[in-house]
């Protein structure tokens, strides 16, 4: 039997998810194929890791039911899952920081598969498959790598003032990685080439481009819920139906927050005081 | 909402495959129309109450590249609108011998609905199951629902390309039926209906409805993704994207289909 000698790799998506919607899913669902057909990749897991409300983002509803809602949208995928670590921290956790958790969860899942003899076979396997022998399924001894996924959004948010510490965008690029999904892959290319960081990382930074365009975002799909517009086929069944039996998304909904900073510029402006 | 005028909705199209973006130009149309008066921009404006909306695939005689049985196109549209409890499929357009003329299926759907009887005994069709309330209703109102055709903005520039319809038959479709087109651009749609005298005569019964959530999930690029052996995901329902597993629609063989013919409009039109 072959050794499947791809990377396996984990993606991690953060976001808001006020609501999760089908465009979020999708990310997924891209990300992984396109990975898959450079041959190098296996994706074996996807981490949906819905912000805590302590981002304090206007128009933000609580995290209990963001992630409730979440649940429900990825119940039926077999690879996809939520994890609310995030949304249950007091404070708003940078993206670097929830990133290195989850690696670090990984790392520690990864030592659990095999005991405390994890590391010695995966050593042991390595050693015997640079011999030459034919060898069992590296992969499954070899911790994944966690990427994190994204839209363009987020990538351009790089360059917002006071939005990210200039060494947790070093580190999201540089020691995990970045799995974009764009329309406009030409405009990301320029983004990343205009940006010294990036550019030196742009290995590490994987575009995906969307041509089946799928503009759903959270805010419309919200603006419409408020105006009382069927928002039908853009978000997954069940999440509809929680949204109607819970009676989320009113015009009152939306002005939470509305009078506050967002939680990373007050923690990075009082930095630079 | 008492006193509105009692609106079918009648989508004809490929659905080869239906996807999302299908279903959202229903449930677009009818926030629309009952909320007729906002973005309009018409001189008057009818208060509708929709109280039906139907999915009408195209026979396989239509002739189209790509085009898979008429079977499996009404079998996908009825899985994905097992939730719907309004929109349902009819598969009388499919099923005919012949490819029929837009203007021939609105006649079928809009005798049929003027006799109430007809449609109580039509048991071909997931319609007559759906439990709305608005079944109920339509019996209550004195006139009988009148039939427009639901589009995209394409579809209404599909008139201009030479032989494919017959002026008289445009006439009727807005004339007599109308419209509610579903667009992104509504200033070219605007531009579109300006520049044509008929469209112009009767743009009081084309009504346009500006999508703000953009959704390009056509069917051409499902079809695409499906040959690559991509995720079409979110795009459509998944008892659908089950269905078409299951049957191993979809590939590059199928998009061969009918490769090369004369679309059958283009056919009767020149003959």
């Amino acid at each position: 039997m072959e050794a499947d000698t791809r990377t396996e790799v984990v993606l991690l998506a953060c976001g808001s998810f006020n609501p999760i919607t089908n465009m979020h899913m999708r990310l997924f669902e891209l990300a992984r194929d396109h990975l898959h057909e450079t041959g190098k990749y296996k994706v074996v897991k996807g981490i949906i890791s819905p912000v805590g409300d302590g981002y304090q983002k206007k128009g933000l509803i609580e995290a209990y039911h963001r992630v409730a809602m979440a649940v429900l949208a990825s119940e039926s995928s077999n690879w996809v899952k939520v994890d609310p670590w995030e949304s249950e921290q007091e404070e708003w956790v940078e993206t670097a920081k929830v990133v290195r958790h989850h690696h670090e969860e990984l790392l520690m899942s990864g030592q659990c598969k095999d005991e405390a003899d994890h590391v010695k076979k995966g050593k042991k396997r390595k050693l015997r498959a640079s011999e030459g022998g034919v060898s069992e399924k590296l992969l499954n001894t070899a911790v994944p790598e966690l990427k994190l996924l994204c839209g363009a959004d987020l990538l351009e948010s790089f360059g917002t003032p006071n939005l990210w510490k200039e060494e947790d965008i070093a580190e999201i690029v540089g020691k995990y990685g970045l799995v974009c999904v764009t329309r406009s892959g030409s405009d990301a290319q320029r983004f990343i080439y205009q940006s010294d960081l990036l550019w030196k990382h742009k290995k590490n930074i994987h575009l995906v481009n969307e041509w089946i365009t799928n503009d759903i975002s959270a805010t419309r799909i919200r603006r419409a819920l408020r105006r009382a517009q069927s928002v039908k086929y853009l978000l997954p069944e069940p999440v509809l139906d929680y949204i109607q039996s819970h009676n989320l998304y009113s015009p009152d909904s939306e002005e939470k927050n509305a009078d506050v900073i967002l939680a990373p510029l007050q923690k990075h402006a009082n930095l630079s005081k | 909402m008492v006193g509105r005028i009692p609106l079918v909705l009648l989508a004809c199209g490929s659905f080869n495959p239906i996807t999302h973006q299908h279903m959202r130009l229903f449930e677009l149309a009818r926030d629309h129309l009952h909320q007729t008066g906002c973005y309009c921009q018409l001189l008057y404006c009818r208060r509708y109450k929709v109280i039906e909306g139907i999915v009408s695939p195209v026979s396989d005689e239509y002739g189209k590249k790509g085009l898979v049985s008429a079977t499996h196109r009404v079998a996908m549209s009825r899985l994905a609108l097992e939730t719907s409890n309004w929109i349902g499929v009819d598969p009388w357009e499919s099923k005919q011998q012949h490819w029929s003329e837009t203007v021939e299926v609105l006649r079928h759907h809009y005798n049929r609905l003027l006799n109430p009887d007809h449609l109580k005994g039509s048991v071909q069709d997931t319609r007559v199951n759906k439990t709305g309330q608005d079944k109920q209703d339509m019996n209550s109102y004195p006139g009988s629902p009148q039939l427009k055709l639901l589009c995209g903005a394409d579809f209404l520039e599909t008139f201009k390309i030479p032989k494919l319809w017959r002026e008289e038959h445009i006439v009727e479709v807005v004339g007599k039926f109308g419209l509610v087109c579903v667009s992104r651009g509504l200033t070219d749609t605007h531009r579109f209906i300006h520049e044509s005298d008929t469209l112009t005569r009767h743009r009081h019964n084309i009504h346009l409805v500006r999508e703000w959530i953009q959704n390009e999930i056509s069917a051409t690029e499902i079809r695409r993704a499906l040959r690559r052996g991509q995720s079409v995901r979110y795009l459509l329902p998944d008892s659908v994207i089950e269905y078409i597993k299951q049957h191993d629609l979809y590939t590059a063989e199928s998009e061969l289909q009918n490769a090369g013919d004369i679309l059958q409009p283009l056919k009767t039109n020149t003959e």
